[in-house]
């Protein structure tokens, strides 16, 4: 049986590393059991002596498997590391281990590297590792070829923000790469449904962890593809580190890159991130949200949207009609200006104008040809032969009319008229 | 059969503005979600437009009024359909994927 707690929390008041007896015994003085017995707790006080002096017993790494991990009221941690021939009790007191729970919480099977120190329990004789903290094995690893493949993709510019591609907002046909028995799956097509019912998925199967994961994920990609869906999610629910490593295959990024259909990622839970995040054109930060993302107009919206359609078409078809009205009205108003009585009424105003013209061109006239007779009256005037009868001319005529211009034009005895400026008398010629 | 549908088209040749004519060629019910809504949505932007001759803008009411029962028909009727691809000789098959879970 292993330690138990309350001893070991008497040896370790508060959590604390235990601290190293460097006082010499009694003991000391004498060859440990040769010229005397050990006492047993001596014994054990001076083996964990030996062991907490020992530099490459302190600040140790142990790689293993959690087995037998229990935690107690008290807080502390207890739990067996062990590998295929061997095991080692191991301690991780409270203060520790609630700041281990925040980061990584060790079950039963997980492999990890153990951080401590080699100590021993004296109560029981029992050698032990006190833990200071646990990290999932191989991440250090791991997660150092994990940065190399992230910043040598990102160079090459598989991450770039001009080769993400819009998700189309109303998917008909949505891809989905996952495990066919997995609980991702289950979440993305619960969220379909109720979000998204009227569109078809195809399921691409494929197996999501394990060495022949990254291949059989490429191989589903490229079946989908075909298919030409208008948007593909490829998916993973949470677990370890090692559990999603599939997603931080290269040959899986690549695929995702080279796919001509929008990838949306949902692969873990939200603290995770794979290369394939960061190469699909987005990312979800769980299955359920990818679901979210690649329907971004729910049903409800579009079935809001076709009642305000509805709505909008029944205004537009009255305003219309409304408008059809008014043109209506518009055009009766014109043919009212059309009509017989109106064009009577005009053309009286047109007469009415050209009357008032008439007279003022009338008398215009008439002025302009007074003014033209007053000449003519003038000159006629001074053309007068009463003009010149003034002047003591006289005309002589003959009394049947003709004016006598020569002296043969009379016989003596002929009676003749002569004509002065003022008045006439006869005349007789004599020669 | 085909008398009645010779008729239905004629009633359309005759009595439908041109426009409405050449949308007369798909029928509603024919008609996706998306097709539907697009067309619904660029009939009601035409009809807000104004200017258009009134049998005109009737036969687009008309047919904006098929094409919102239509939308509304297909979200109710919707169901998931759910397939899944499954390798085959020679490539891949499609089939309807029976989902697993209780």
């Amino acid at each position: 049986m292993p330690h138990s707690p309350q001893d070991m929390c008497a040896n370790a008041p508060g959590g604390d590393r235990v601290k190293i007896y460097l006082t010499p015994s009694p003991h000391w003085a004498t060859i440990p059991g040769v010229t005397e017995a050990w006492s047993v707790s001596d014994l054990n006080r001076y083996v964990r002596q030996m062991l907490e002096t020992d530099i490459h017993l302190q600040d140790v790494r142990v790689a293993g498997e959690i087995s037998g991990f229990r935690t107690y009221p008290s807080g502390h941690w207890y739990f067996t590391l062990k590998d295929a021939s061997a095991q080692i009790n191991c301690v991780m007191w409270r203060s520790r281990a609630e700041k281990q729970a925040a980061r990584f919480m060790p079950r039963d099977g997980d492999a990890v590297e153990a951080h401590g120190n080699v100590t021993l329990y004296e109560t029981r004789g029992q050698f032990q590792l006190d833990v200071a903290w646990l990290d999932p094995a191989g991440e250090g690893a791991l997660y150092r070829e994990f940065l190399q493949l992230k910043a040598r993709l990102e160079a090459e510019g598989l991450f770039a923000p001009e080769r993400k591609r819009p998700r189309p907002a109303w998917p008909r046909v949505i891809g989905i790469v996952t495990s066919p028995a997995g609980a991702a799956l289950r979440d993305l097509l619960n969220i379909l449904r109720r979000r998204f019912p009227i569109a078809q998925v195809i399921l691409s199967p494929t197996a999501v962890q394990g060495a022949d994961a990254p291949p059989q994920i490429v191989a589903a990609l490229e079946a989908l593809v075909a298919q030409k869906p208008d948007v593909i999610i490829v998916a993973r629910g949470g677990g370890s580190l090692e559990d999603l490593w599939a997603f931080n295959d290269e040959r899986v990024a690549r695929a995702i890159a080279a796919s001509p259909i929008p990838v949306v990622s949902g692969v873990g839970h939200e603290t995770d991130f794979t290369i394939a995040d960061f190469v699909a054109d987005l990312r979800a930060p769980t299955p359920s949200a990818a679901a979210e993302l690649v329907t971004p107009t729910p049903i409800d919206d579009l079935r809001a949207g076709v009642d305000a359609l509805t709505g909008r078409l029944t205004d537009a078809l009255g305003s219309a009609v409304q408008l059809k009205r008014l043109e209506l009205a518009e055009l009766q108003a014109q043919l009212k200006g059309l009509s017989p009585q109106a064009q009577f009424a005009s053309a009286g105003q047109h007469l009415e104008s050209l009357r008032s013209r008439l007279a003022m061109g009338m008398a215009y006239r008439l002025s302009l040809e007074r003014e033209r007779w007053n000449g003519l009256a003038q000159a006629l005037h001074n053309v007068s032969p009463l003009g010149v009868l003034n002047r003591g001319y006289a005309i002589v005529s003959k009394p049947g009319g003709g004016v006598v211009r020569r002296a043969n034009e009379v016989k003596p005895g002929e009676a003749l008229k002569v004509k002065v400026s003022q008045g006439e008398f006869g005349v007789t010629v004599s020669e | 059969m085909c008398h009645s549908q010779t008729s239905t088209l004629s009633y359309e040749v005759l009595y439908m503005s041109p426009k409405a004519k050449s949308k007369a060629a798909n029928p509603v019910e024919s008609l996706s979600f998306e097709q539907a809504y697009k067309e619904l949505e660029s009939i009601v932007r035409k009809l807000e437009g104004g200017q258009l001759p009134l049998d005109e803008a009737l036969a687009l009411f008309e047919r904006g009024q098929a094409l919102a029962a239509r939308c509304g028909s297909l979200l109710e009727a919707a169901e998931l359909k759910v397939q899944q691809l499954r390798p085959q000789v020679g490539g891949v098959a499609l089939e309807d994927f029976e989902a697993s879970e209780a």
